[in-house]
């Protein structure tokens, strides 16, 4: 029955080739206009660790008060990032499983090759922890242990690009590099790690960026050798020490931090120990305004951070927009289409054919428009995708691309929205009376 | 030509009336919301940043193994270096004014503070947002600003500074915006501001016509025109040069500084970025929201035309539906034109109809973009010009079938269908 079906659909469309051709047109641009935007903001808003983001947390403490919310858009929200004696101070106390603080560094290395300039490399002060915290791969070696961490010890992980350069891709472990003048050990060289949005330390990176983690190094090393930091600084007030000595003793924020909570006693208690902390500080005199604290977990730590660049979101909303237009279209074209055959509906009901026959029949005729359209889709989304790397940023743009998830939910939304479409009118094409038609023709 | 007869016949196509007056509400929302979106955008990427932007460009470059502290010995040591680059750079053959900058508009990199008029306010708290701009005696004329009220800094008001260091300025020129926003009588030239939360007075020598800051971000938005230059060189172990060209030597001027500045110091990072052309700067800064207008435009084009189709289909349908009808309209005396007017006409009802329904849907779709991606409301003229729009569109997309219509000849009454 469904080849016959078929058959009947396909000669209905052969007889208005103009019109089956405007309808599959419309769906193909539809669906094309509508997936691009959502290939795009599915690369943008995609869990970078979903094996594990309910499990990592970001900790806030308002050390600012009032006074840090004077920016209409704060929300009363505390600062986003650490000063240096929180951040140090719960690094001491190590109350979750794993945690790290870290902060942007942009070092330059001098090249074994005395032929070759001094490069430039960016990159993360952090501790031990967050390798294992944040499942980092390694190609060579490891992590740094702890016992680094407590000695500062001399020791940097490096991404496999920066081995590619300097090493020729060979294991680096044990060799040393010449970072900012002084001698570090390579203890790890990593396998592809470069998540997106760089999730850890979106304060530093905005999430979406083209600058790569070249270079880890220990936290404690780095604050020891006094290599400042690349990322942004806030202050609420001046500091009053100069140079990055000073930035250390003073409020402003500058350190993001990460703390890994295993189940929900844990958040409970690190929240508890959170709350605690802020107290004691206050008891000492260091604040005057009530607790304030947050601690939110990965997901909707980069919902409020706005990750997810609101343009995206825009354009999804539009071009789904743009979908609905494009399927009320189709709507009102199918029901042109399938009226004009009342008679041909009539006879077949006369002959007996059950309604549900007719449903089959125009749903199937519905469904292959969609499909053909689907098809044409595809092959427009390779265009969209070509034009989106033309027109947006490279750090988002280089993150749409097409898969065969995509296609595969291209073809169905395609099928699907038309089948959809096609409802109303093959509704109206099964209440045709029979004896009508006949009597008229 | 009277309306009733029209709205009995459109009562026979309901459901496709309904269709089509939907797709043109549709059509007319998402349309004037696209075009607004791509007006805001447009106006953000053409306001001017106050810089001569042609023939200058931007060198930022790293040290390698100098000093990282900020005492004096070290700050000393970074600032002979640095005056040694802008000595190299002033002396290139193609090279007009050099200054030493912590930024240039559109950079993104950002130094930012408040000013206020009293000693001692909350940093967040002054009477003005502003950024901060650091530069020498060269910094107007190689910017190209306009100076419109008291004096240029001389070579003798240059001092400098560690990078970190947090003292504040003696003197610093600023733009007529923040001006007068701090001094709305006007005059501020001569007059002392407290930086920063600062209670060291620092006196305002000079007035600069317009200076955008360095972040386009929406979070600068409320002080885009705030700017505050300072006659200093900044001592860090990274260094930007603004370098202004001589006219038309822009490319040349670009080639000669890499060479030029390894010559003088080889340990340095110059990379691929090191050097950059103010206009691929602003480039850089605006591509998402030209980006953003391009893709809106895109989906405004493909809706029109989805729309424009979707008219000539089903009004093809109805025509060919009426053939009898028309026939015996026209053997009853109707002209051709009579025909055509009667679609042309049929088609403003239900475009009309739709748009009444599409200014809501516009105006409820704005508000939702509103709550939800902080954009600005729409004003009213862009519902009407959607309106114009898929009114003139429908009057388009129905001529062609409506003239296939006035064209069935009176004939075709005799003929049974």
């Amino acid at each position: 029955m469904l080849g016959y079906y078929l058959d009947l659909a396909l000669r209905s469309l052969k007889r208005s080739p103009g019109l089956t051709a405007l309808m599959i047109l419309i769906v193909a641009f539809g669906v094309a206009a509508s997936m691009t935007s959502y290939s795009v903001f599915r690369a943008v808003s995609g869990d970078p660790i979903p094996w594990k983001s309910s499990r990592l947390f970001v900790p806030q403490i308002d050390i600012w008060g009032p006074k840090g919310h004077l920016d209409a858009t704060s929300n009363n929200d505390p600062p986003n990032a650490m000063d240096y004696t929180d951040a140090v101070a719960l690094m001491r106390e190590r109350r979750g499983k794993y945690q790290s603080a870290m902060y942007r560094v942009s070092p330059s290395i001098v090249p074994p090759d005395a032929h070759m300039h001094p490069i430039n490399v960016g990159g993360h002060a952090v501790y031990s922890e967050f390798f294992t915290m944040l499942d980092v791969p390694f190609k060579f070696g490891s992590a740094w242990g702890a016992d680094s961490d407590a000695q500062r010890a001399a020791v940097v992980v490096i991404n496999s690009k920066i081995n590619q350069k300097l090493f020729a891709g060979a294991n680096s472990v044990g060799k040393t590099i010449d970072i900012d003048g002084k001698d570090y050990r390579v203890v790890g060289v990593l396998d592809n790690w470069n998540p997106k949005p760089t999730f850890f330390d979106v304060v530093n990176t905005g999430g979406f960026t083209t600058d790569e983690e070249d270079v880890f190094l220990p936290f404690t090393r780095a604050i020891d050798v006094g290599m400042p930091n690349d990322g942004n600084t806030n202050c609420s007030e001046i500091p009053k020490g100069s140079g990055f000595v000073g930035l250390q003793q003073s409020s402003c924020v500058w350190i993001s931090y990460m703390v890994e909570l295993d189940d929900s006693a844990a958040v409970s208690t690190y929240k508890e120990y959170l709350d605690s902390y802020f107290r004691d500080q206050k008891a000492a005199g260091r604040f005057n305004w009530p607790l304030n604290n947050r601690l939110r977990d990965l997901p909707a730590w980069l919902d409020a951070q706005h990750v997810v660049p609101s343009d995206t979101k825009i354009s999804l909303v539009v071009a789904l927009g743009l979908l609905v237009a494009c399927l009320v279209n189709t709507a009102g074209l199918l029901l042109a289409k399938f009226l004009r055959r009342s008679s041909e509906i009539g006879v077949r009901r006369a002959l007996g054919a059950p309604r549900m026959a007719i449903y089959m029949q125009f749903l199937i005729e519905a469904g292959m428009v969609g499909l053909t359209g689907g098809v044409i889709g595809l092959l427009l989304i390779w265009v969209g995708i070509w034009g989106v790397n033309w027109v947006l940023p490279k750090e988002i743009a280089s993150l749409a691309h097409v898969d065969l998830g995509l296609l595969a939910l291209t073809l169905l939304v395609a099928v699907v929205a038309t089948m959809l479409a096609g409802l109303y009118p093959t509704f109206r094409a099964s209440r045709v009376q029979p004896a009508l038609q006949l009597k008229t023709n | 030509m009277t309306l009733h007869p029209m709205i009995a016949a459109l009562r026979k196509h309901k459901a496709g009336v309904v269709l089509i007056a939907l797709q043109i509400a549709l059509t007319l929302a998402i349309v004037c919301n696209a075009i607004f979106i791509i007006y805001a955008r447009i106006e953000n990427v053409r306001r001017p940043t106050g810089l001569n932007e042609n023939n200058l460009f931007l060198v930022t470059q790293q040290w390698v193994g100098a000093p990282s502290g900020d005492d004096a010995a070290s700050t000393q040591k970074l600032d002979v270096m640095l005056r040694e680059d802008l000595a190299t750079l002033r002396a290139l053959p193609d090279v007009e004014s050099v200054t030493p900058t912590n930024s240039v508009p559109l950079l993104q990199s950002s130094w930012n503070g408040a000013v206020a008029l009293k000693p001692g306010a909350d940093l967040r708290a002054g009477n003005a947002r502003t950024t901060y701009y650091f530069g020498d005696e060269q910094l107007l004329k190689t910017f190209g600003l306009h100076l419109v009220a008291g004096r240029d800094f001389t070579a003798a008001d240059v001092v400098n500074k560690a990078f970190r260091d947090n003292s504040q300025p003696d003197i610093v020129i600023v733009t007529k915006a923040l001006a007068d926003k701090l001094f709305p009588g006007g005059n501020a030239v001569g007059k002392a501001v407290y930086l920063n939360g600062d209670s060291k007075p620092t006196t305002i020598v000079g007035e600069v016509e317009r200076l955008q800051v360095p972040s386009v971000s929406t979070w600068a938005s409320t002080f885009v025109w705030n700017s505050t230059i300072a006659p200093i060189r900044l001592n860090g172990n990274f260094s930007r040069y603004a370098v202004r060209a001589k006219p038309g030597r822009l490319e040349a001027a670009m080639r000669e500084v890499p060479a030029a500045l390894y010559a003088a110091n080889p340990m340095r990072v110059l990379d691929d970025d090191s050097v950059k052309s103010f206009k691929d700067i602003r480039a850089e800064a605006y591509r998402s929201d030209i980006g953003m207008a391009a893709l809106m435009g895109a989906v405004c084009l493909i809706l029109l035309a989805v729309t424009a189709g979707g008219i000539v289909g089903l009004t093809s349908f109805w025509v060919g539906q009426r053939h009898r009808q028309i026939g015996v309209r026209r053997a009853l005396g109707a002209r051709k034109i009579d025909i055509l007017h009667y679609f042309q006409l049929e088609n403003l009802m239900i475009a009309g109809g739709g748009a009444v329904v599409g200014i809501a849907l516009a105006v409820a779709l704005n508000r939702v973009l509103m709550s939800k991606f902080e954009m600005q409301s729409m004003p009213a003229y862009y519902v009407l010009v959607g309106l114009a729009m898929v009114v003139i569109l429908g009057q388009i997309a129905v001529f062609v079938p409506a003239r296939r219509a006035s064209n069935v000849p009176p004939v075709v009454a005799t003929r049974s269908a």
